[in-house]
């Protein structure tokens, strides 16, 4: 695995009077996991979009480099995204041509990893949110992606679920460390998981400020670090009160 | 099991209405059921009823892939393109609103009684009416499955066959049944008016002759027909499409 660099110039979409993204540069080493973070409307959504090539009508320059070619992109989207006449192993497996055996085994890997290999042939609809989600994620991790994109993927999970479905993801990433693009506008959420925090301004968006987070991971179940860290971060960078 | 045998019933109860009435006018206007069945039978034994119902059904066949071929590419197209539906879509409300007997006549003296004629009146007049409906549904896709299609690279026709097309599915049979419905009615008059075979020149000569229960014999036959196409190709196709919903 090697760093992915981002770089984004003036992204101004049709119609628009401003642009959307201003200046935003940023770059994530191989297999580290990166938090944004920022207001609700800042334009995170579309700076994935972006990334992901899904967004093509603007003006301005997006660039995305890693030291050999153009990244594998795995994105996990706010909604399961799921298509709901395929069943679970049918929805995984259309992510590549034809699955090879290797890629078999590792899917099965990973349904058995996030506790869904029972559900393999139920389709969407007969699982719980939670459920699907864990499916989405699976999907991403599946492809073994240079750059793993994720768009608030425990938004309306009630809490309960939204905690157990965090934990196997950072489990699971803890095991396959891929490089992690992860939007959240939940800071505490954004601390226990991430291993750089990236805070955002409102539109035009650009990078405030990146903060490491050195809280050692095994401790990061426990709400006090996240407390700790939180009212540190207010405490040296009272620019980012108005985030937080 | 009561609610498997209603529509048995409702189809005895229908005939014994018809028998009742037949009955009770005592006229050649109204045939009783087992004259119309005597004279169904009469019709296929002669070869006729067959024959004449196969032209019409054939023409019904070539009628209906033409025109959801051309109605869906279009429709699609239309749905996905904001500036082609802008530009096209008063050609689509002239279409569909050009009585059916116009483009029969017009087709008629600008290319002869012949038929290919007769096809390409019923193909003008069903087209519009499956680009709509196609339109319609294309503009309905979730963007999300196209999205998260496009993020991880599925091909062209990958998209099409398990984001699109499912996702069209009940417009397709929406214009699908429609369609037979249609396309049966607008060919039943181009072959009154222009041809020398198939159920509609059947019935015109039936209708000069004040023949009812042969008409009403040509018509429980294709009925009949519609109802097997209906039964055993169009719902098991839609049972099958739809069995992730059970």
């Amino acid at each position: 695995m090697t760093d992915v660099t981002i770089t984004i110039h003036n992204k101004t979409h049709h119609g628009a009077l401003a642009p959307t993204i201003e200046n935003f540069s940023l770059t994530l080493g191989a297999g580290e996991f990166v938090c944004l973070v920022g207001q609700s409307g800042c334009g995170k959504t579309t700076l994935l979009n972006s990334i992901a090539g899904l967004d093509a009508n603007y003006t301005g320059d997006i660039r995305l480099s890693k030291a050999t070619q153009s990244p594998k992109i795995g994105y996990v989207f706010q909604q399961p995204c799921l298509l709901p006449w395929r069943t679970v192993r049918e929805n995984i497996e259309l992510v590549f041509t034809s699955p090879t055996d290797a890629q078999k085994a590792h899917i099965e890997r990973l349904l058995d990893f996030m506790q869904l290999r029972a559900y393999v042939a139920a389709y969407p609809q007969q699982l719980s949110e939670g459920m699907r989600r864990r499916v989405s994620i699976i999907r991403a991790f599946a492809i073994n992606p240079n750059l793993l994109l994720m768009d608030e993927p425990f938004v309306s999970l009630d809490a309960p679920m939204a905690r157990e479905v965090r934990l196997l993801l950072e489990n699971l990433w803890q095991q396959r460390p891929h490089t992690v693009l992860f939007v959240t506008h939940d800071l505490r959420e954004a601390i226990a998981l991430a291993d750089k925090l990236v805070f955002l301004t409102n539109r035009p968006m650009r990078v405030l400020r990146e903060v490491p987070v050195n809280i050692a991971r095994h401790l990061r179940q426990d709400a006090q670090y996240i407390d700790h860290f939180h009212t540190t971060l207010i405490e040296n960078y009272p620019e980012l009160h108005v985030l937080l | 099991m009561f609610l498997k045998t209603l529509p048995t019933l409702s189809i005895l109860v229908f005939l014994s209405l018809w028998q009742l009435l037949a009955w009770y006018l005592q006229s050649a206007l109204l045939p009783l059921p087992q004259t119309v069945a005597q004279v169904f039978f009469t019709h296929c034994q002669s070869g006729e009823l067959p024959y004449h119902l196969g032209v019409t059904l054939l023409r019904l066949m070539v009628s209906f892939i033409i025109s959801m071929s051309i109605g869906c590419v279009i429709g699609v197209a239309l749905g996905r393109n904001e500036k082609l539906n802008a530009f096209f879509d008063h050609w689509l409300i002239i279409f569909l609103n050009v009585p059916a007997l116009v483009t029969i006549i017009l087709c008629y003296v600008w290319f002869g009684l012949s038929e290919s004629a007769a096809i390409l009146a019923v193909v003008i007049n069903k087209v519009p009416n499956v680009i709509v409906t196609l339109r319609e549904g294309t503009r309905a896709l979730d963007k999300n499955l196209l999205n998260m299609a496009k993020s991880y690279q599925f091909s062209q026709f990958k998209t099409l066959k398990h984001v699109i097309l499912p996702q069209l599915h009940p417009f397709l049979m929406s214009a699908t049944r429609s369609g037979i419905a249609l396309i049966w009615i607008i060919i039943l008059m181009v072959e009154l008016l222009g041809r020398s075979n198939g159920m509609g020149y059947q019935l015109h000569l039936f209708f000069q002759w004040f023949d009812i229960a042969s008409i009403l014999a040509y018509t429980i036959a294709f009925v009949g027909v519609i109802q097997f196409i209906e039964l055993a190709i169009l719902k098991p196709i839609d049972t099958a499409a739809k069995r992730w919903r059970l």
